[in-house]
């Protein structure tokens, strides 16, 4: 990746955490940590190899980007948002009363989503639909499908693994946001996951391990997911939950959802006043 | 009012005093942990404890094992999370099979309030009442739970109770006594019977004041087991009244409007008007917006109960 590319997708990624965090600072309280864990993912996805298009957002060839872990929603409605997907205005109505920014992702609320989720585990095999369904159709679009590590303690998750890795669905790839933590406390501490790149290659799939904030190595795994013709790819991101807010990285667990003050947010944002 | 203490205090007080004396009680959570807040139970009980993580199938299945052990399992997680996402483990590891197990489901139907339609469940004591066997509570404030909890544990046979997490209002004094299997008339009346579960009975009291401040007297009893129901408690209180209006923050359909009518249909038929959700989904807000959204105020109830009176003869 060259370098004016990367410093753009650089500049990307922080007006998206910049979104993020004023729109639940707005609210006051919301999911912080896991939202930020997967902005440079989006960043990528977004400004970089996702053939998307805010102008025509039901485009029938367009890829598919699922947040299968749908409390992170405010990730996605802040890329969606710089986007040009919907009017930055509507960032101060997350999950205010009629808002079409609910706290967890909703196709039928928000120009953009492609997969409605909140129920963990559900979204990932929504893609593996959607890429059958490009597949049955012969076209070419991707799909993109990120799932929660805690997540990935649904079965569904590797019902949907173990199908999407034995059709070769190549048309699909799903990420890993492996940021270690759930609610509760550490993923390892309670039920882990891990290895999860080798549990995908049992599976049938390539398994290929990222830092997940390293936009370069992001964009190299997910050329190599698209140059590869016979299995589905899954990328396991090394993450962590609230990168790039120091404040949100020290809460450790606590990061999930917690209260954001104004002083905090605006002082995050640069934003004095409105 | 202040130190009113929030229903997952009182769950995890309960659990931890009768684990003292019945050593089969163990406690299975799927990552809400620090939502039910168990807890000090894991701190007291470490081995009596378990974290699935984020499987809640794989939750109900465990139990009904541990409860073929002899284990009185109680499992929980937000209510949708807990009765919807893992139905069929409900219905074939635990009920079918006549294990022991008690599952509880937090946030029930508009107290969901910000997490949102997918976590807003105006169904799952239908879908719960639908299980043979299973029975079904809706826990009104603090003191209660606190009254039930030693009765459901020595209940053998599954249940689930439906509870708020926090702080509720207040309807019943500290120490105030409940049979799981009876309904409680909290006021008496003759005009009508207004039904209430959950967040309802306080609204439904609410109403009965304005009605009786226009001379209409309501009969007020809280339904808090709607299955099995008090049939008898039911039927006694319309043959007197010969009218009812029920207020539950639950989907019409299958919850205790359909509970109650059962009971009616058969044995009393009477004008009934419902106070409840009309088939929708819930969505993100907070609960003033949505009690006025799916009209669940007090003011609703008072009007149910105008219309009804004008359907009695
Ligand atoms: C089926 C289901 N069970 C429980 C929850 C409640 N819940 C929301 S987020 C979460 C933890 C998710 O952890 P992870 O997938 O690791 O997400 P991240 O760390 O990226 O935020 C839980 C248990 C849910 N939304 N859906
Ligand atoms: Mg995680």
């Amino acid at each position: 990746m060259d370098k004016q590319k990367l410093e753009f997708l650089n500049a990307k990624s922080d007006e998206i955490r910049k979104i993020l965090i004023e729109m639940i600072g707005r609210l006051g309280v919301g999911h912080v940590g896991g939202s930020l864990s997967a902005v440079d993912l989006l960043t990528v996805l977004y400004y970089d190899l996702a053939k998307v298009d805010p102008k025509n957002p039901k485009d029938p060839d367009r890829d598919r980007i699922v947040m299968s872990k749908g409390h992170a929603g405010p990730a996605l409605y802040a890329a969606l948002a710089s986007k040009g997907y919907f009017p930055m205005e509507e960032i101060k109505t997350l999950n205010q009363a009629g808002t079409n920014l609910p706290s967890h992702c909703d196709m039928n609320k928000t120009v953009g989503v492609d997969m409605t989720a909140g129920s963990l585990g559900q979204g990932i095999s929504a893609a593996v639909g959607m890429a059958l369904a490009g597949k049955m159709d012969k076209k070419d679009y991707r799909v993109y499908a990120i799932i929660g590590d805690g997540e990935s303690q649904e079965g569904q998750v590797w019902e949907a693994i173990m199908l999407a890795g034995n059709k070769r669905l190549n048309n699909l790839t799903i990420f890993l946001d492996n940021n270690k933590m759930q609610i509760d406390d550490y993923v390892d501490n309670i039920n882990s996951v891990e290895p999860f790149d080798k549990k995908c290659e049992a599976f049938n799939m390539q398994a290929i391990r990222v830092n997940g904030h390293d936009k370069e190595a992001l964009e190299n795994a997910i050329l190599q997911a698209h140059k590869t013709t016979d299995k589905c790819t899954c990328i396991v991101m090394d993450t962590i939950k609230g990168y790039g807010v120091p404040w949100a990285v020290s809460k450790g667990v606590g990061s999930h959802s917690f209260s954001i003050s104004e002083k905090e947010w605006r002082e995050f944002c640069n934003k004095e006043n409105d | 009012m202040q130190d009113i203490k929030e229903l997952r205090e009182i769950y995890c007080d309960s659990l931890l005093q009768m684990a003292e004396t019945n050593k089969n009680i163990v406690v299975i959570e799927a990552d809400l942990t620090n939502c039910i807040k168990t807890g000090r139970f894991k701190a007291a009980y470490p081995d009596r404890f378990i974290n699935v993580g984020i499987a809640e199938a794989n939750m109900i299945g465990v139990c009904a094992g541990l409860a073929t052990c002899g284990k009185v399992p109680f499992c929980s997680s937000f209510a949708p999370f807990a009765t919807r996402r893992c139905y069929d483990q409900i219905f074939i590891s635990v009920a079918y099979s006549k294990q022991n197990v008690k599952i509880v489901g937090t946030d029930p139907g508009i107290t969901a309030e910000l997490n949102g339609g997918t976590h807003m469940p105006f169904e799952d004591m239908g879908i719960m009442r639908n299980i043979p066997n299973m029975v079904c509570i809706e826990p009104t404030d603090a003191s209660m739970l606190k009254s039930l909890m030693p009765q459901i544990a020595a209940y053998n046979g599954p249940v689930y109770l439906r509870i708020m997490r926090k702080k509720c209002e207040q309807i019943y004094g500290d120490g105030a006594e409940f049979d799981m299997f009876k309904a409680f008339t909290l006021r008496q009346g003759s005009d009508l019977t207004i039904f209430a579960s959950g967040i309802m009975v306080s609204r439904a009291l609410e109403a009965a004041d304005k009605l009786k401040s226009e001379g209409i007297y309501a009969e007020v009893i809280n339904v808090y087991t709607w299955k099995p129901i008090d049939e008898e408690t039911i039927v006694k209180s319309v043959a007197k009244t010969g009218a009812c209006v029920v207020a539950e923050n639950h989907n019409v359909h299958n919850g205790l409007f359909g509970a109650v009518s059962e009971v009616l249909a058969q044995n009393c038929p009477v004008p009934a008007e419902s106070v409840s959700v009309k088939d929708q989904f819930g969505e993100v807000g907070k609960i003033p917006y949505l009690e006025e959204k799916f009209a669940l105020r007090s003011n609703d109830i008072y009007d149910a109960a105008i219309k009804v009176l004008k359907r009695k003869k």
